[in-house]
């Protein structure tokens, strides 16, 4: 005979409301996040800094990713510093087909205000970013950011 | 007549796809901030424009540069990146009417009135082999100094800093201290 007896029915705990916080939870992820737009095949260790600005339309921006290749794309493409558009590595001359791209891709009014987001490698050198600064400038995308990350103070 | 009962909606299973709606956002959305320094850069110049170089009066330009082992120089000295702010607000302001310093032109603000607005340009300099990170670093302080000098104004003359003035406000002290940074024309500095 056992010594513990459990008197009584067994009652299940209430769960009515998990799915109301799970809810929650879901429609606070639809609200801040964003959807990736490409997937970034070079590593982006944003620099800091402390006098930065948000970017006020993000549908107005465009993003050249600079870095070296992560691992499983340096077996292909090596370590040297690439530039990165929508999904693959492309030289500063293919910048200039996207920027008409993208500028395509916009309505009439927003043309001149669309941005181009630099997102270059803390390691990454000056040589290849002022290439694509002069391309821009060819292009005439002449509002540009260089995505940065708040500093800890 | 009898009361009916309404059946209980089974709700057990809600959760589960809510989870699996999380989830999914979870895996295909980013939240990274997009943040960073804002800039214009300046137009390519047209084959007749490459000639004449825009005299600018020697005084008025401070030349910062960056060499390929990430070393600062502003002016002719060799800085250190704390000590940029300092010199580049100095640059700016030109509190004791230094001849060196550039010199300040009095112009009509509107809905201000006159204000001695200097005419300094920073002109950045940087070499291909400079890194990224020391480059940012740079211009943040450019900024930095720039946004600094702004505050000291919106104080003295509307009693807040930049950030609470109206946009009015703001637009006066933009026009009272423009942020002149000049990104030049690339160098190859390595070559020689």
């Amino acid at each position: 005979m056992p010594i513990f007896k459990r008197s009584g029915k067994k009652e299940m705990p209430e769960l009515g409301t998990s799915s109301d916080i799970v809810f929650m939870f879901l429609f606070f992820f639809m609200v801040t996040t964003q959807m990736r737009s490409s997937e970034v095949k070079v590593r982006v260790k944003l620099p800091e800094a402390t006098e930065i600005a948000k970017l006020e339309r993000k549908d107005l921006a465009s993003y050249i990713y600079i870095g070296s290749p992560t691992a499983q794309y340096q077996g292909q493409y090596g370590t040297e510093t690439r530039i990165q558009l929508n999904d693959s590595f492309k030289t500063t001359n293919d910048i200039r087909d996207f920027i008409a791209a993208e500028r395509d891709a916009m309505s009439e009014a927003d043309r001149q205000l669309m941005q181009v987001s630099l997102k270059a490698d803390e390691d990454a050198r000056m040589g290849i970013i002022t290439d694509v600064k002069q391309e821009l400038r060819r292009c005439s995308a002449l509002k540009i950011m260089y995505a940065a990350r708040r500093a800890a103070e | 007549m009898a009361k009916r009962k309404t059946p209980g909606l089974n709700t057990q299973s809600t959760a589960d796809i809510a989870f699996l709606l999380l989830c999914y956002f979870l895996m295909v959305s980013t939240m990274d901030q997009q943040s960073g320094l804002q800039r214009r850069l300046p137009p390519m110049p047209t084959n007749e424009q490459k000639q004449e170089d825009t005299k600018v009066n020697k005084r008025n330009i401070i030349i910062v540069k960056i060499n390929s082992s990430d070393r600062l120089f502003a002016g002719d000295q060799l800085l250190d990146v704390s000590q940029l702010k300092d010199k580049i607000k100095e640059f700016i302001t030109n509190p004791n009417d230094d001849p060196n310093l550039p010199e300040r032109e009095k112009k009509v603000i509107e809905g201000f009135g006159e204000y001695p607005v200097s005419k300094g340009i920073i002109s950045l300099q940087n070499d291909r082999g400079t890194s990224y990170k020391a480059y940012i670093a740079v211009q943040n302080e450019l900024v930095k100094a720039v946004n600094e000098v702004r505050n000291d104004f919106c104080r003295q003359h509307f009693g807040k800093v930049f950030n609470a003035c109206n946009e009015t406000q703001q637009k006066i002290a933009k026009d009272a201290i423009p942020q002149n940074i000049s990104e030049a024309e690339p160098k190859d500095v390595t070559k020689k």
